[in-house]
């Protein structure tokens, strides 16, 4: 049995970011949100990103699950160059290599738990039957199979974020990202979700935590701080880290 | 192609779903479709009717036939050059009639007066209108009634004797072959003016009227009434689109973080497109079919009520409202469904 920790070699590289930067127009005055980040995340690492807000954390989220651009720099997702992509095709890349997981869960709510999961599938044009096995395959997985035909008004807050996270397993993607996962959940069932996320590191997935709790930070075995814009700090908690100096976890 | 296809059923549950949580407000805001399909289509039924009933007025005038008269079937200007013109006697066919006979190959069968010779009766208190009065004796035998507008045929020759001292009367001549109309009417006007006597450079004080001609006159009024008939209606429909419209922008809004999040998980910009279009099409097509079932109602109530109202319903125009029906939720939906489509994902996931 692996423990917290075991020393793995990391895998192939996924995420490779190359100085990028962020700027945003507000009215007269430009935001700039990244000041040149660099970031290298490999296969099968569990890497939680924090940061006080402003710190350029939701954008950096947002540029790891191509729902933007940056400004400058280079962005290369297992090798493909996404920061030259356009909406089509980053729609492509988040449907197949990005499963994310929201804090406000982020469930059609008039849906039942199996048409939410299979929705990721339709994007990607699976026939139907393929899309019922699946999603059911998933929701089972994560513990929901007597539930899968439930809407979310119907489920705990517990097992909405399960169904949500099925839905961003459900089509075998390169990365999870999970931005604050568990937000809107007692401390009880944020701990069983926090369970989910290890189970599936441990299973082989890459696992990418937003967070500004040190509590559920500290499940993961890597930990960037950003602050201003830029990376402050980036912890190889329990993983050796290769190409970064290697700071205690200390203080942030 | 495949993946489109499980876009477009997926994007019809979503409709159906749509409509069935907000029932009041898709009722509501199918209503002013459901109007104006209902406005649309029982104008289509009158228009329809109508140009059917001026068919059948036509046909009863016979497409083979060549009307002498004094005024011309059309509208004319210079109205005095045709008041003086001398009038048309009863008599005239026995002369048409010997010259027809007297041409070899001629494109004329026979010439026949005939006479408007209606009158109001009046006995005791009560009144009837346009009837044709044959006589106060009895010197006539009706043999049988046919349903002609109106009209009494006898032989010539009692016709003579009877009326021609009124006879203020029309020639109508027929034609051996319809297909030859242009010639026959030369024909005609030859006799005619060997008839009246005139002189090469004399120009005819006669018309020679064809049911061509007359439907060329009215034609145009048809159209117009048409038009204009559809023009207005097609308003009350444009409302209705309105309706759908504003209702799918506001769709759009409420639901601008399901949309974030269909992003998310990988919704292209075609599919959310084609899913806030299929939506307002729906609803249209809802309403379409509803109103077009009651303009349906209408018409048979209308038609059992009132046998002689020009009203027809035909199979045409139930496609038609239905291709109307698609083209305004289209229409309708379109602005809406292009804003959500351009939404930016992060930005729609903020959104609350």
């Amino acid at each position: 049995m692996e423990t917290r920790n075991s020393i793995r070699p990391p895998g192939p590289v996924v995420i490779d970011i190359e100085n990028i930067t962020k700027d945003y127009v507000m009215g007269e005055e430009v935001v700039r949100a990244l000041r040149g980040v660099n970031l290298k995340i490999h296969r099968n690492e569990y890497i939680a990103i924090m940061g006080p807000s402003g710190s350029g954390k939701s954008t950096l989220m947002n540029m790891l699950g191509c729902l933007d651009t940056p400004t400058s720099g280079r962005y290369e997702f297992n090798g493909k160059n996404v920061a030259e992509m356009d909406d089509d095709e980053l729609a492509a890349v988040r449907n197949r290599e990005i499963g994310f997981v929201f804090q406000t869960f982020n469930l059609l709510p008039r849906s039942t738990s199996l048409r939410n999961v299979e929705l990721p599938l339709i994007y990607a044009g699976i026939q139907p039957e393929r899309r019922v096995e699946r999603a059911t395959q998933v929701l089972t997985d994560v513990g929901l199979g007597d539930r899968i035909h439930h809407k979310p008004n119907e489920l705990s807050g517990g097992q909405r974020q399960r169904v949500a996270i099925a839905r961003a397993l459900v089509n075998g993607p390169s990365i999870i990202l999970a931005d604050e996962p568990t937000g809107n959940l007692d401390s009880k069932t944020g701990e069983e979700i926090m369970e989910l996320l290890e189970d599936l590191y441990r299973r082989g997935n890459t696992i990418i935590l937003v967070t500004h709790e040190r509590d559920i930070a500290a499940h993961a075995r890597r930990t960037v701080h950003l602050r201003d814009g830029l990376i402050e700090m980036d912890h190889a908690g329990f993983i050796a880290e290769l190409d970064m100096p290697v700071a205690t976890q200390t203080s942030a | 192609m495949k993946r489109l296809l499980y876009e477009l059923s997926e994007s019809w549950k979503i409709a159906a779903a749509q409509m069935r949580s907000n029932l009041t407000r898709s009722t509501l805001t199918a209503l002013g479709v459901i109007i104006g399909i209902i406005a649309v289509t029982l104008m289509g039924t009158a228009v329809n009717g109508i140009s059917i009933g001026f068919d059948k007025s036509m046909a009863v005038l016979g497409d083979d036939v060549l009307y002498v008269t004094q005024w011309p079937w059309k509208p004319v200007d210079d109205w005095w050059n045709y008041r003086d013109r001398k009038k048309i006697k009863t008599d005239y066919t026995e002369t048409l009639n010997r010259m027809i006979a007297a041409t070899p190959n001629s494109n004329l069968v026979i010439a026949v007066p005939t006479s408007n010779l209606m009158r109001s009766i009046k006995y005791g208190g009560n009144q009837v209108d346009n009837v044709f009065v044959l006589g106060t004796t009895s010197d006539f035998i009706v043999i049988g009634l046919f349903s002609w507008d109106s009209m009494v045929a006898m032989p010539l020759g009692a016709f003579n004797k009877y009326f021609s001292a009124k006879s203020d009367s029309d020639v109508r001549v027929k034609v051996k072959d319809k297909t030859r109309l242009a010639d026959a009417k030369d024909e005609l006007t030859g006799l005619m003016r060997r008839v009246r006597g005139l002189p090469p450079e004399k120009k005819d004080d006669f018309s020679i009227n064809e049911q061509q001609a007359f439907k060329s006159t009215l034609d145009p009024v048809k159209n117009s009434i048409a038009i204009a008939g559809l023009f207005i209606t097609g308003l009350s429909l444009f409302v209705g689109a309105i309706g759908i419209m504003n209702i799918t922008f506001v769709s759009v809004k409420e639901r601008t973080k399901e949309i974030g999040t269909r992003k998310a998980l990988g919704a292209r910009r075609r599919t959310i497109l084609l899913q806030f279009l299929i939506e307002s099409t729906a609803l249209c097509l809802l309403g379409g079919f509803i109103g077009l079932a009651f303009a349906y109602l209408m018409c048979f109530g209308i038609g059992k009520a009132f046998p002689s109202f020009p009203i027809h319903f035909s199979v045409g125009l139930v496609f038609l409202s239905m291709i109307v029906s698609i083209l305004t939720g289209l229409f309708s939906g379109f602005a809406p469904a292009w804003t959500a489509s351009r939404l930016d994902p992060v930005a729609a996931l903020r959104y609350e």
